[in-house]
């Protein structure tokens, strides 16, 4: 455990912090564990620990790949395997596998946070992967984990980034929208940050002339909320089905132009996106949608989800999938923050904004005019009709934003919310079921489902998704064990279960949409599926047919001609 | 013709069975005579005409089940060969709990040996596990996987200790299956030197006096109850230990404690996931079966001809011992559980 004897800037206190957070289920505990640690550490440690805990860390050449390599030098590669389908987390794994070296334990102390970090930083592509293994002969089995855990990135230890920042902000009085005002602009290890945090030093400034700014997040409407709000108050846009981005625009000390795209979370993701960048041509922060567009349509999400998740991209992906800003607001324009003004006057700002910009990869989100909140409900069960036209089926839903709301980081109650569309529902049969990992590892938590299709032989079912959630885990427990009790084949960690017009369990799936798709057997893929409710009472052969789900797909799009 | 190790000893829906001996061991269901290893639920049943067992094992069995467990009773010591329609049977420990046995099964010169559940780590409350070499050995595979490597109890202990003195407004629940672990735990807790009282889920009383019986000295044990007189003097546990079944832990029994830690210790503890799936924030990896590097260094001492595999990851020792020339038979019995873990 951290604290008392050992020595807190040493790999084994952060390993024992990072323990001691996945097995804390409250937040307030998790909060005290991190700033305990954040207190008791001295610099540059505590600051490499804050970065591996908001995912700032970023080892290029350490790859889960780089790691299995390694092991399957030491380790049957069946053994590992099996051991690793049992235990579901690759860093757990390998931490638990890892012979002792040869040479019997080893005598070197255990080393700071810090050196770890160098270490790794310093390595080249061929030095690596000896640096790795001589790091894992180095560590007991709770340091190797956790440095693995560094190295692949992604700790998933049930702490965000947010709520690492929110243990930073605690350990002073200072608010959490500041730090993640300047995050950006902060450099490793973070010192003149700890030093303001305690009231040891002025605010760090946030030099980079393209910093993020904190975005401001819409609360979910709720079954009753339209009762007590005045239609009057609000103005409504379409909530487009991509994802939320900024882009800035500015320029350097020097003239030189920065621009930058960054994810809700501050991500820089610049790179993959230099279709994007090039339209950047103005000094100012827009906040919008990042969608693909082709001939004027915006295309299924699952377009640009092949832009998604690159640090770089190919000049064929850019052809083929075309990125596109669609504009919400305006935060800053020239020198000035725009932030504390109205949500109506920005608007006129930012229609005035993208009216100058040249480019037409950045377009304006349009306003959806509603006098009352029936007007606006028959918008968003019809948004073609609406104004959205051939653009409907990217259309979520809408946004409601007080026409006097402030741009406020966070998710504030009260100024904005989020009206999205109902989903879509369908009644399918479980036909396999697959062991989860991490939490789930020992439970049937995955369900492969299909519905009918006519054959030559009659009736057959044909997997149309695959849904790991929507339901509790009383109900998750009951679902493992009509799987354990209905399995007739198994290929590893995978069950078939009992699925045919006598026998089998109906599952009615929600999902947000349909698109079309080769590598299904159904030529279908659904978006989002979820498990709406487990229906134990229905019938398998009353389940829906796939000529039903077929009828689902989006028209082909207007506008998009020739494809390639 | 020599005789093939199936005709001494081979897998029926009941259990593993002789048939020269007509006799089972570990029998799943009620059968005439049954040579039950140790008293956990999954080997240790009702219903048999006959059953042999170590006097402990009987102990435990009648303890748990009743004296009507079987009709007739079968008490044999550790090492004493007894002779089943001209097999030979001896009983020798294996390790895993109080009475625990292997059962040497010898005829015409063939031996087989079934290890039961065991494990190979210090266990200040049973006999330690004695490898006998064989021709076929029986093992139980519950943590054959390479990751499941137990540490040293103490060690697990010291951290049960440490948080107790870090945290001493928190009642520490430990989570112990109530045949054998829990004993286990507080006899390794006693060892650290802490003499104050533990207290004990009423499911444990009778094992625990059952093992203080057989010279298992088990310290100041008291009810885990809250009378009205203790709630007024605000007596609700705080820094005390509190050992129960882990199922006790879910239920609304847990409640009554102060600010409760939730403990358990278990050989599954080894995956954190698992720990945290369960909600315990203070995992103790402490287990009464033989991790990975027991296994096998328990078949490479057996050094058997043949290893056959009852239940567990099979598959990963099946392949261990393939790849270490010891031809491996998973036999796939069903109906054993993990209860003593």
């Amino acid at each position: 455990m951290a604290g008392g004897e050992e020595n807190c800037n040493l790999m084994r206190a952060f390993a024992n912090l990072i323990e001691r957070l996945i097995l804390t289920p409250q937040r307030n505990g998790k909060l005290r564990l991190m700033q305990a640690y954040f207190r008791e550490t001295p610099d540059p440690d505590r600051g490499y620990a804050l970065a591996a805990l908001t995912g700032s860390l970023d080892f290029r050449h350490a790859k889960p790949g780089l790691v299995r390599a390694l092991v399957e030098e030491r380790v049957d590669p069946l053994l590992f395997r099996l051991s690793y389908d049992y235990v579901g987390d690759l860093s757990e794994t390998v931490s638990l596998i890892w012979p002792a070296p040869e040479h019997g334990p080893a005598n070197d102390p255990d080393p700071p946070l810090g050196e770890v970090v160098g270490q790794l930083d310093a390595a080249t592509r061929a030095t690596l992967p000896s640096i790795v293994a001589g790091m894992l002969d180095r560590l007991d089995e709770t340091g190797r984990w956790a440095f693995l855990k560094l190295i692949t990135g992604g700790l998933r230890i049930g702490v965000s980034a947010r709520l690492a920042k929110t243990a930073l902000a605690g350990l002073g009085d200072v608010p959490l929208s500041d730090i993640e005002e300047i995050w950006h602009g902060q450099k490793l290890p973070y010192e003149a940050l700890f030093d303001w945090v305690l009231g040891e030093g002025p605010r760090p400034q946030n030099d980079d002339p393209a910093p993020f700014r904190p975005v401001m997040l819409a609360q979910p409407l709720g079954d009753t909320d339209l009762e007590t709000l005045n239609a009057d108050d609000f103005a409504a846009e379409w909530k487009w089905d991509g994802i939320r981005v900024q882009a800035v625009g500015a320029t350097d000390s020097q003239d030189r132009p920065v621009r930058r795209l960054y994810s809700r979370t501050g991500d820089d993701i610049s790179g993959a996106f230099p279709d994007i960048l090039e339209a950047l041509d103005f000094d100012g922060a827009i906040d919008g949608e990042l969608l693909v567009v082709r001939e004027g349509a915006v295309q299924p999400f699952n377009s640009l989800q092949q832009r998604l998740n690159r640090k770089t991209v190919t000049g064929k992906m850019l052809k083929a999938f075309p990125a596109h800003i669609r504009a919400y607001d305006l935060l800053v324009a020239g020198d000035e923050d725009l932030r504390a003004l109205p949500f109506a006057e920005r608007r006129k700002r930012l229609e005035h904004f993208i009216g100058q910009i040249e480019s037409d990869r950045i377009d304006l989100s349009p306003d959806v005019p509603f006098n009352d909140w029936d007007a606006l409900a028959a918008a968003r069960a019809d948004p073609a009709s609406a104004g959205a036209a051939h653009d409907a089926d990217a259309v979520e839903g809408v946004m409601l934003k007080r026409h006097d709301s402030t741009y406020e980081a966070g998710r504030p109650k009260g100024p904005w919310f989020k009206w999205k569309r109902d989903p879509f529902n369908v009644d399918a049969v479980l036909m396999y079921a697959q062991r989860g990992h991490g939490k789930r590892s020992s439970l049937y938590s995955d369900y492969t489902f299909g519905v009918w299709r006519e054959s030559e032989d009659g009736p057959e079912l044909v997997p149309v998704g695959k849904a790991y959630s929507g339901f509790t885990d009383e109900e998750l427990k009951r679902l493992d064990k009509f799987v354990r009790d209905h399995t007739v084949d198994r290929f590893g960690p995978v069950r078939a279960v009992r699925a045919d017009a006598e026998t089998g369990l109906v599952l009615e799936v929600a999902f947000e949409g349909l698109n079309e798709s080769t590598r299904h057997k159904s030529g279908i893929a659904m978006r989002f599926p979820r498990i709406a409710r487990i229906r134990w009472d229905k019938p398998t052969r009353e389940a829906d047919t796939l000529d039903n789900l077929v009828r689902l797909l989006p028209q082909r799009k207007t506008g998009v001609t020739q494809a390639g | 013709m020599p005789i093939r190790p199936a005709d001494l000893l081979h897998p029926t829906p009941a259990g593993l069975y002789c048939p020269p001996g007509d006799f089972f061991v570990d029998p799943v269901r009620g059968v005439e005579r049954a040579v039950v290893t140790h008293g956990h639920s999954d080997h240790a049943r009702p219903g048999h005409a006959k059953a042999l067992a170590t006097p402990e094992t009987l102990a435990i069995m009648a303890s748990r089940m009743g004296a009507g467990h079987a009709k007739k009773a079968q008490a044999v010591a550790y090492g004493e060969c007894i002779s089943i329609n001209g097999v030979d049977v001896t009983l020798v420990p294996a390790g895993h709990v109080l009475g625990s046995a292997q059962v040497v099964i010898e005829w015409k010169g063939l031996r087989i040996v079934v290890s039961g559940d065991y494990k190979r780590a210090h266990d200040p409350t049973c006999a330690t596990f004695e490898p006998v070499k064989a021709d076929v050995f029986v093992t139980e595979a519950t943590f054959a996987l390479p990751v499941f490597r137990h540490p040293h109890a103490a060690e697990e202990i010291a951290k049960l200790m440490t948080s107790l003195k870090r945290f001493p407004e928190r009642t520490h629940l430990v989570g112990a299956y109530s045949l054998g672990k829990a004993q286990r735990v507080i006899k390794l807790i006693r060892e650290t030197g802490y003499d104050e009282p533990i207290f004990i889920h009423g499911a444990l009383k009778a094992l625990c006096e059952l093992y203080e019986a057989h010279g298992v000295a088990l310290g100041d044990l008291r009810p885990a109850t809250i009378n009205d007189k203790a709630r007024a003097a605000k007596n609700d546990f705080a820094g005390k230990i509190v050992v129960g079944p882990p199922s006790a832990f879910s239920d609304t029994w847990a409640r009554r404690f102060a600010d409760p830690l939730s403990s358990f210790a278990s050989g599954w503890m080894r995956i954190r996931q698992r720990a945290k799936q369960r909600g315990v924030e203070l995992p103790l990896v402490i287990s009464d079966h033989a991790d990975w590097d027991e296994l096998i260094a328990t078949i490479r001492e057996v050094d058997p001809q043949e290893v056959w595999i009852t239940h567990g990851r099979d598959d990963a020792l099946a392949r261990w011992s393939e790849l270490n020339g010891y031809a491996a038979k998973p036999l796939a019995l069903v109906g054993y559980e993990d209860e003593g873990d």
